[in-house]
């Protein structure tokens, strides 16, 4: 949907010199997936992402959108076929929110009425009632809201493809975060194909499909959040992505990809010699018990009924806290850390008991990609 | 809320009041000066007043029009970015106009225009353009760049830009220039009766040089009066004309 074929940018300095803004940089962004540019200032990102919408000449390279060569389209109708998000919003002070929005719609000549009503509807989209802000002005509103307001405009005539410059860059951290998933979830309906320029390690690990790391004007490493942060092409990209980048794949996995299988399980009326079999022929030191209906409701340790006799009811010990299959692992990593615990038990929405996480399977499943490149150790 | 909204009754009803008052005031200080010592200059020259401030009025009028008609465009010319490295050079040019004194300009008006009407036009335009020129051509260039860029990366034309984002935002800074450029244009206007150009100038001058205080009064006041009346209006257009979401006069 966007691809550049070796794109490059020199600008002439004042003193004569030349700086290489991007040097050859090639890369595709597929339809419907999110291409996070990063890297530290200046290296290039924003220059790249800027010859997108032909903002900054290109001095040489290729560029297609949608499938068009850009040299061959007229630069103000491409911008108007682009979404574009600046990190300052720019929101427009003198209009209306509605007209703010309308902006584009009303470029390509789109019958009033419905301009507005697109207006309307995009507000709804990220629960700002329209009957409140469609007629507030810009100042009227607090940051996040402007935000909100700066990412539907770009929408509004619903183009294919996003140019987004830090578009969260501006907002406090805790709005941050809501933003980003309101957006991520928008995003699972539209599809749209992005390009996302940000500094932000985490924020891109969070949003991208694809990460474009740059340094100085090249493209140093393209690729999926995972393997980025598996296998960093160098040193440069190892440092920027720091040093506790195993961590941070932890919130790219999803309970579901580590959680063992929840087959073996006691009910409350079961005798506990039963579940010690069962935990002494599967090599388990826990067993969970469930309710009639499959709710995880506690469960035995091995070595506390190595004696006992009776039924699971008398001896079971309630769980401490359990864990959803759909959370990622970053957060039931934080919360057996919190509990002291080296396995947990995996719920569903409903509370229905799922299966089981351990401490060893996480690290074996996050281990098992450098196991896979045996360069890996010697480094 | 309804707290907030009492208070800003309360302050209106004061100020309602303090009007009343003062109006009274006013009325009852009038009507005794219309017996007096105001009422006998009223008496003696309201036909030179009526005249000569009409005369006035139309001075002003036609160079702060003029200026404005200029003042604007040149203003929006030299902030374009191709004019960039050389609007700092012109703008000292324009300068100049202010460095000079008016009566200079006046006197100087005169070697190209002659006596009359249109040299005295000629100077108070010159001195009315500078204001004019320097807060357009500030105005738009504090318009902030991000959203020039904004607008440019959503597919806007230089045109349209400039019409629907930059001329708005600069519309307050703008609008303030013609106000002061108005207040000295008044100001200065009675100058033009010393190159032939008349206005209330020729009931202050005179006056002066006959050392007729009431003659001279015959002319201030209106000048006063006009000056006030002028900014007024103007104060009122700076609240009415500029677009809520960038007026800071208004909530």
């Amino acid at each position: 949907m966007i691809k550049l074929e070796k794109l490059s940018k020199i600008f002439e300095t004042p003193n004569g010199g030349t700086v290489m803004a991007a040097d050859k940089v090639s890369l595709e962004v597929a339809k419907g997936e999110i291409c996070v540019l990063l890297g530290p200032s200046g290296c290039g990102k924003t220059t790249t992402l800027k010859m997108i919408n032909g903002l900054i000449p290109k001095t040489s390279g290729k560029i297609h959108v949608a499938g068009r060569d850009t040299d061959t389209i007229d630069p103000v109708e491409l911008r108007r076929s682009i979404g574009y998000v600046i990190q300052q919003i720019g929101l427009f002070p003198n209009m209306t929110i509605e007209d703010n929005i309308c902006i584009v719609p009303d470029l390509l000549g789109w019958e009033r009425s419905k301009a507005r009503k697109r207006a309307a509807e995009l507000l709804d989209l990220v629960n700002l009632d329209p009957s409140i802000f469609l007629k507030r002005f810009p100042k009227e509103l607090s940051g996040g809201q402007q935000q909100r307001v700066g990412v539907i405009r770009a929408l509004a005539a619903d183009p294919p493809v996003l140019l987004m410059d830090e578009p969260f860059g501006a907002i406090d951290p805790i709005n941050r975060a809501v933003i980003q998933d309101e957006f991520l979830r928008m995003q699972t309906e539209l599809r749209k194909t992005i390009a996302f320029v940000s500094h932000d390690i985490d924020e891109a690990i969070k949003m991208a499909d694809k990460i474009a790391i740059f340094r100085d004007g090249k493209l140093e490493q393209f690729d999926s959040p995972d393997d980025l942060l598996a296998r960093p092409a160098n040193d440069f990209i190892a440092s920027f992505l720091g040093s506790d980048r195993t961590l941070k794949r932890l919130s790219l996995l999803k309970v579901s990809d580590v959680m063992l299988s929840g087959r073996i399980r006691v009910s409350a009326q079961d005798d506990v010699a039963t579940a010690r079999d069962m935990m002494k022929e599967a090599g388990h030191k826990n067993i969970v018990m469930v309710g009639p209906r499959g709710r995880a409701r506690g469960y035995l340790h091995l070595n506390d009924v190595v004696e006992a006799s009776g039924t699971v009811e008398e001896h079971y010990q309630a769980l401490p806290t359990t864990v959803n299959v759909d959370a990622d692992l970053r957060t039931a990593v934080s919360r057996m850390f919190r509990h002291d615990m080296t396995w947990m038990a995996c719920v569903d929405d409903d509370g229905f008991f799922k299966g089981f996480i351990t401490q060893r399977a996480i690290s074996h499943q996050l281990g098992a990609t450098y196991r896979d490149t045996p360069t890996e150790g010697l480094t | 809320m309804s707290r907030s909204i009492r208070g800003a009754d309360v302050s209106e009803t004061m100020k309602t009041r303090a009007a009343l008052v003062l109006g009274i005031a006013l009325g009852a200080a009038l009507t005794v000066a219309a017996q007096g010592y105001f009422g006998e200059i009223w008496r003696t020259y309201s036909e030179d007043i009526i005249y000569l401030t009409k005369q006035h009025v139309v001075l002003v009028l036609i160079s702060s029009g003029l200026a404005i008609l200029v003042g604007v465009p040149a203003g929006i010319l030299l902030s374009r970015d191709f004019m960039r490295r050389y609007s700092e050079t012109l703008l000292q040019v324009f300068n100049i106009g202010t460095t000079i004194p008016t009566l200079a300009i006046l006197a100087l008006s005169i070697t190209l225009l002659g006596i009359g009407f249109k040299p005295a036009i000629f100077g108070l335009w010159v001195a009315t353009l500078l204001p004019i020129v320097r807060n357009v051509f500030q105005g738009l260039r504090d318009v902030p760049a991000h959203l020039k860029e904004a607008a440019q990366g959503m597919g806007m034309t230089p045109l349209h830009i400039l019409r629907s984002v930059e001329l708005p935002n600069a519309l307050y800074v703008m609008f303030a220039g013609i106000r002061t450029a108005v207040a000295v244009n008044v100001g200065t206007a009675p100058l033009a009766f010393l190159i032939g150009g008349g206005g209330l100038g020729e009931l202050i001058f005179t006056g002066i040089d006959l050392n007729d205080m009431q003659m001279l009064l015959a002319g201030v006041i209106p000048v006063g009066l006009l000056s006030m009346l002028a900014d007024y209006a103007l104060a009122k257009g700076q609240f009415w004309l500029i677009p809520r979401g960038v007026n800071p006069l208004r909530p």
